[in-house]
């Protein structure tokens, strides 16, 4: 197992190490370069672009700007004109070094911008998945141990449809109708407010963020939901009928030691490397419900970075997101050998 | 897995005898999907949606040129699904966007199917080496952040000019999607290939002195034909809600081509006061993408060997 996992993570940093290069070059695609979409202003004077470009080393080509980018320049002497005089030692350290650079838009490092936006994706993703999980247990369990039931088929039913609703529709929907509609019949306001994480000026209350927290928590658990319930439930059906199960009825156990305690145990182990797999969205959160409810998360940081060109911003979160993307398929492997001692690794 | 679970559980409830006559495979494979409810009323929706689109050019109004006088109008007789801001009659663009969006789906699944039937034709029928680096090379494609990716291609690809792939055609969405979404079908093939390139008939046929390439089209490849045509569908599904997605961050299908992505996305100035703009698009793309699924799910239980008749949809 430890050779395994050895393994497993030399062959991610490998992988980690191709996307850096593929990103880059993606990013650095886009024609005009990052100047294009800089501080809004499409048009800067070309003296001022010369300077900026300067600043932001465009200037260099682009395997340069690459090295510099994954490992700094503060080993290398740089040209600082733009800046001050002469030359000396740069400042960057690289993002192997966890230097991810600073945002083109704001100036801030991109560690920062991150650090102030995935507190909130970490709160919605959590909640939200929670949610879903409390939901979807039950839920599956339910329609497995009472298969062709009047619930099983509703429950089928609706994790179809809760897997073709496009969380961007229903997001729009879930607004027309709690904001537009229906009003809070003390106040005469909107039942529920359209957008944000919070009201701005008003002191913080629970009530407030909870009621913040709903329609977007809503929009993305449907789609979890669905997801969940539908895969425990054929997790749980395909041990429901194996022998062992056959075995503890016959030893007169009770049917909810056997359902609960017996089959559930097996049913849980797919459904928790499937959860690890999803882990990957608590960071990069949802670009859709962030965007929709103007909620300030990584999600939303994403698309405005796309749109405004931050490439530092994006390929930040892109590196990052693909190493979780790693690490999640590798945490699933370990849980799956850890929980179920028929699988061994060799 | 899933498999398994189908015949074990229906075994219980089936009638396996005197009733299945066999009147062939493909007959057979007809039966069980024409007894699959969802499916059944999958492919009616979906052939409905298919030939509205088809048809939307038979509408009096125009998908694009904009009508001042008739700005966003409620739903009436006289547009069915009220209009838009620039007073374009909402159902002829969700008609017209929907051509789009399916057609955009369908290349999608063409490219994917290219791609991952010839990587998982290679790697299952290859072996060794070949096999390894294909797979390689589809493990890191799994590792990619596909939305991510996507928008920030799509991005990049709105700006730029090139022949064929100018600003966000439905051949350009298409192709950005399908390059991010063939691995499902390489492992598929691949697994397909792995067992059958080991059965004997497979040995006859070279023995007898066909071809690799003819083993392969010829005679491997048509019996991995079920689980394909059940991903494809999925596929299918998958590509309109995504290419929705990304016209509806902007990124997608421009305007003022019609897609139902796009229009959801132009709703989103004034939804609040004009509903009809937001509820209309997403209900085309809920229905388009419920039913195939559902297709999907009728062809799985349908091309499965051991599934058993049964009332209910299985997942």
């Amino acid at each position: 197992m430890g050779q395994f996992i050895v393994r497993r993570l030399l062959q991610a940093v490998g992988i980690l190490f191709l996307l850096s290069i593929l990103f880059f070059i993606l990013v650095n695609l886009a024609p005009g370069g990052p100047l294009a979409g800089y501080g809004g202003a499409r048009h800067l004077p070309p003296e001022q672009a010369v300077i900026l470009r300067k600043q932001l080393g465009l200037d260099k080509p682009l395997p340069v700007q690459y090295v510099i980018w994954l490992a700094g320049n503060d080993w290398m002497r740089v040209d600082q004109s733009a800046v001050a005089s002469g030359t000396s030692y740069g400042t960057r350290r690289g993002i192997l070094r966890g230097d991810f650079g600073f945002s083109f838009q704001t100036r801030q490092p991109v560690l920062t911008v991150i650090s102030e936006r995935l507190p909130n994706t970490l709160y919605l993703m959590v909640a939200t998945l929670l949610v879903a999980l409390a939901i979807a247990i039950p839920a599956g369990i339910l329609s497995a141990v009472r298969q062709y039931s009047f619930f099983d088929i509703s429950v089928t039913t609706f994790s179809f449809a809760g897997q073709a609703i496009p969380d961007f529709w229903l997001g729009l929907i879930l607004i027309i109708i709690f904001y537009a509609w229906l009003k809070n019949p003390v106040t005469g306001d909107s039942l529920l407010p359209s957008g944000g994480i919070l009201t701005i000026g008003v002191p913080f209350s629970l009530l407030d963020a909870l009621q913040h927290l709903i329609l977007p928590l809503a929009t993305g658990a449907l789609g979890w939901v669905a997801w969940y319930s539908r895969f425990l439930r054929s997790s749980m059906l395909d041990v429901i009928h194996q022998d062992y199960l056959r075995t503890a009825r016959a030893k007169g156990l009770s049917e909810r030691v056997v359902i609960y305690k017996h089959a559930l145990r097996n049913a849980l182990i797919p459904l928790v490397t499937l959860f690890a797999l999803d882990l990957p969205y608590i960071f990069s959160g949802a670009v859709f419900i962030e965007t929709i409810f103007a909620w300030p998360g990584m999600g939303r940081l994403y698309y405005q970075a796309a749109l405004q060109r931050d490439y530092p911003v994006l390929l930040a979160i892109l590196i990052i997101g693909a190493g979780f993307i790693l690490l999640s398929n590798l945490l699933a492997d370990i849980l799956y050998a850890v929980l179920d001692p028929r699988i061994r690794y060799s | 897995m899933i498999k398994q679970l189908d015949l074990k559980t229906s075994v219980g409830k089936t009638k396996i005898g005197p009733k299945s006559q066999d009147t062939g495979f493909q007959s057979k494979i007809w039966k069980r999907f024409s007894r699959h409810p969802g499916a059944m009323i999958g492919t009616i929706v979906f052939t409905v949606l298919v030939l509205a689109v088809l048809l939307g050019s038979l509408s009096p109004y125009s998908a694009v040129n904009s009508n001042v006088l008739e700005r966003l109008q409620s739903p009436s007789w006289h547009h069915l699904m009220g209009t838009d801001a620039l007073g374009r009659d909402l159902l002829t663009r969700i008609l017209y966007g929907g051509r789009i969006s399916l057609a955009v789906g369908m290349m999608v699944v063409v490219i994917t199917l290219f791609i991952g039937v010839a990587f998982g034709a290679v790697a299952g029928y290859a072996g060794g080496w070949i096999d390894n680096v294909l797979m390689r090379i589809t493990d890191a494609a799994l590792t990619l952040p596909s939305l991510l990716v996507l928008i920030l291609i799509s991005s990049i690809l709105r700006e730029i000019e090139m022949p064929f792939f100018e600003k966000n055609n439905v051949v350009t969405i298409a192709v950005v999607i399908g390059l991010l979404s063939w691995m499902t079908f390489a492992r598929l093939v691949r697994a397909a290939f792995l067992t059958l390139r080991e059965m004997d008939y497979v040995t006859a046929a070279r023995g007898l002195g066909a071809s690799h390439l003819r083993v392969v089209l010829a005679h491997i490849l048509p019996n991995a034909v079920g689980p394909i045509i059940v991903e494809s569908t999925l596929q299918l599904g998958y590509a309109i809600i995504e290419e929705s997605g990304l016209s509806f961050l902007g990124f997608g299908i421009q305007q003022p081509t019609p897609s139902w992505g796009n229009l959801l996305s132009n709703a989103q100035e004034n939804f609040i006061k004009y509903p009809w703009l937001a509820i209309f698009p997403g209900v085309m793309i809920f229905l388009a993408i419920i039913s195939v699924n559902y297709i999907g799910d009728g062809l799985r239980d349908a091309f499965d060997p051991y599934k058993v008749l049964s009332k209910v949809g299985e997942v």
